[in-house]
């Protein structure tokens, strides 16, 4: 009887998981400075080097990325100012590490989109998954559609907006910038947030630790209504807004030995 | 759709399928396990369970209408019975190296190591007519490598319910000495099995598959996202923590998911809108 152990049948396909030497497909069809390439049969490596290759090398500021396939880690580490579109859908970690471009992503992202995304916008026509946004640092980053868990965690400047709602956990451990949800929001929003602001547009489940009601200001109004109006969102719907409290030890200049005394 | 998700877990496939109805029992079974020592003995400890396993049978009144025998230890057969399921699979998991994958009118739980298409053509599937199916790749991680650990779990002792999980149950022991208590079995050290026995346990006291699956998320401790199928119903179950992930389509004439979109574009070649549940959300659908 042949036992057949798990370890060696594993063979690898053809999405990137191995292929260290792979080479620059140099597929696209390029016109000036436009260039489009189908990247059904690319690998997600293959796909990463081609769009380098056409941004770094061959001048191109705008790609058009057909059949993207939801495959995972498309667009990463992109440091130019370039626009990049993505007729379809992304996998994990799409467009993550990204300074500067400028990214319309016709589907939907999965897991950990536009992770450290440093600048640059990002508009997704669909849904994304949880994490989205997670330790961003700047930039604008819109989900037309609606967003799982733990968006924006540890997000440490930019702004998340989405016209759906979001879920659990959402701006955890949120140190600076913005996010903007039309919809409504899961349990433990904004829990031991730092810094920043979360407007919500609908009905929050529960606040997280130390996130608390803050006072509406002229300033709030004007960027709601600039984002909006830059990205023809339409009109706001009222929004609450929430902050950190800074209640958590982390506020206080006590000694641990005094903290044990007080708290 | 698992053959593009076998990097999640290149360990073991399994497939629960569903079909129509028939007035016969289905018993998938396996006489060894892969880590049964493959010593000099091996191929006769086969033999004399198979012939103990088909002596119980008649014992217990069990028509053989058909047997095929898949790989030198996996067996599927279609019985004449009408007695008791559980007494059926307690008696031949007696046997030692025994294991009864599934059992029912509709449901057949086929797994093994290797990829997805190893699987399917090792056990001939690509034949399979059914009308609703779920799958799993496993990586191991707190339990062996072997068909006993692999997905999906069958509700024992109920007909047609399987189970597949993503996640870890941090409350497994607690559930598994309550549950063997109650007369339950458990053929392996992995906790996804608990799933499948505390549903058939809940659904055995009169619950209905949504409400047991709603009761699971207050029960059940860990992360976790699983699916519970029955011979008429999907059911998907997402933990508070919303950890684990779930990519979800609902088409006209079809509910397709898993967890990366790129499986449910293995099937469906336009776009589409896809969207993960959210944290607690419990959904089943019927047929």
């Amino acid at each position: 009887m042949d036992a057949v152990t798990g370890e060696s049948q594993i063979v690898y396909d053809a999405r990137g998981l191995v292929e260290p030497n792979a080479e620059v497909p140099k597929i696209s069809s390029i016109d000036g400075t436009k260039a489009e390439f189908d990247a059904n049969d690319l690998t997600t490596r293959q796909i990463n080097l081609e769009l380098r290759w056409l941004i770094n090398e061959q001048g191109i500021t705008d790609v058009t990325v057909r059949n993207p396939g939801a495959k995972h880690s498309l667009g990463v580490g992109i440091l130019t100012r370039c626009k990049i579109t993505f007729d379809g859908s992304l996998g994990y970690f799409g467009c993550g590490v990204i300074d500067g471009p400028e990214v319309h992503i016709k589907g939907r992202v999965g897991w950990s989109s536009c992770e450290n995304m440093m600048s640059g916008t990002v508009v997704v026509e669909g849904n994304a998954g949880s994490l989205t946004g997670a330790a961003m640092r700047g930039g604008d980053l819109i989900i037309k559609g609606r967003l799982g868990a733990r968006t924006g965690i540890d997000q440490k400047g930019g702004t998340i907006l989405t016209m759906g709602s979001v879920g659990a956990n959402t701006g955890f451990m949120m140190q600076r910038g913005r996010q903007v949800i039309c919809g409504d929001a899961g349990h433990g929003l904004g829990d031991s947030m730092y810094d920043g602001i979360i407007y919500v547009g609908g009905k929050v489940r529960s606040l997280g630790i130390d996130c608390v009601p803050g006072e509406w200001t002229d300033a709030d109004t004007e960027f709601i209504d600039r984002k909006f109006r830059i990205y023809e969102l339409g009109t706001p719907p009222a929004f609450q807004k929430f902050v950190c409290g800074k209640k958590l030890y982390n506020y206080d200049s006590l000694e641990p030995s005094e903290r044990k005394l007080v708290l | 759709m698992l053959q593009s998700m076998k990097h999640r877990g290149p360990d073991s496939t399994g497939y629960a399928l569903y079909a129509e109805r028939t007035e016969h029992v289905v018993m998938r079974y396996t006489t060894a396990n892969t880590t049964t020592p493959r010593d000099f003995e091996f191929q006769n400890r086969l033999q004399r369970n198979r012939a103990e396993a088909e002596r119980r049978l008649a014992s217990l009144g069990a028509k053989v209408i058909t047997c095929e025998q898949e790989t030198d230890y996996a067996f599927r057969l279609t019985l004449d019975y009408t007695g008791e399921l559980k007494q059926l699979a307690d008696q031949i998991e007696d046997i030692p190296d025994c294991e009864v994958l599934s059992l029912g009118h509709s449901l057949e739980i086929i797994k093994d190591l290797g990829d997805a298409e190893t699987v399917c053509a090792q056990y001939h599937l690509e034949q399979f007519q059914g009308t609703h199916a779920i799958g799993h790749v496993r990586m191991a991680t707190e339990s062996d490598v072997d068909i006993s650990g692999a997905h999906p779990y069958w509700a024992y002792p109920f007909s047609d319910i399987a189970v597949v999980h993503n996640g870890q149950l941090t409350n497994y022991f607690q559930w598994r000495r309550r549950l063997e208590r109650s007369g339950h079995r458990f053929n392996s050290e992995c906790d996804s099995e608990i799933i499948a026995v505390y549903l058939a346990e809940k659904m055995s006291e009169g619950l209905g598959l949504k409400e047991a699956m709603e009761k699971s998320l207050d029960e059940l401790d860990g992360v976790f996202t699983y699916i519970c199928v029955t011979a008429d119903a999907l059911g998907v179950a997402k933990d508070e923590m919303a950890a684990k992930p779930l990519v979800l389509f609902e088409g006209e004439n079809m509910i397709a998911m898993a967890s990366e979109e790129m499986a449910i574009r293995a099937i469906i070649d336009h776009e589409i809108n896809t969207y993960d549940p959210y944290e607690g959300e419990v959904m089943v659908w019927t047929r």
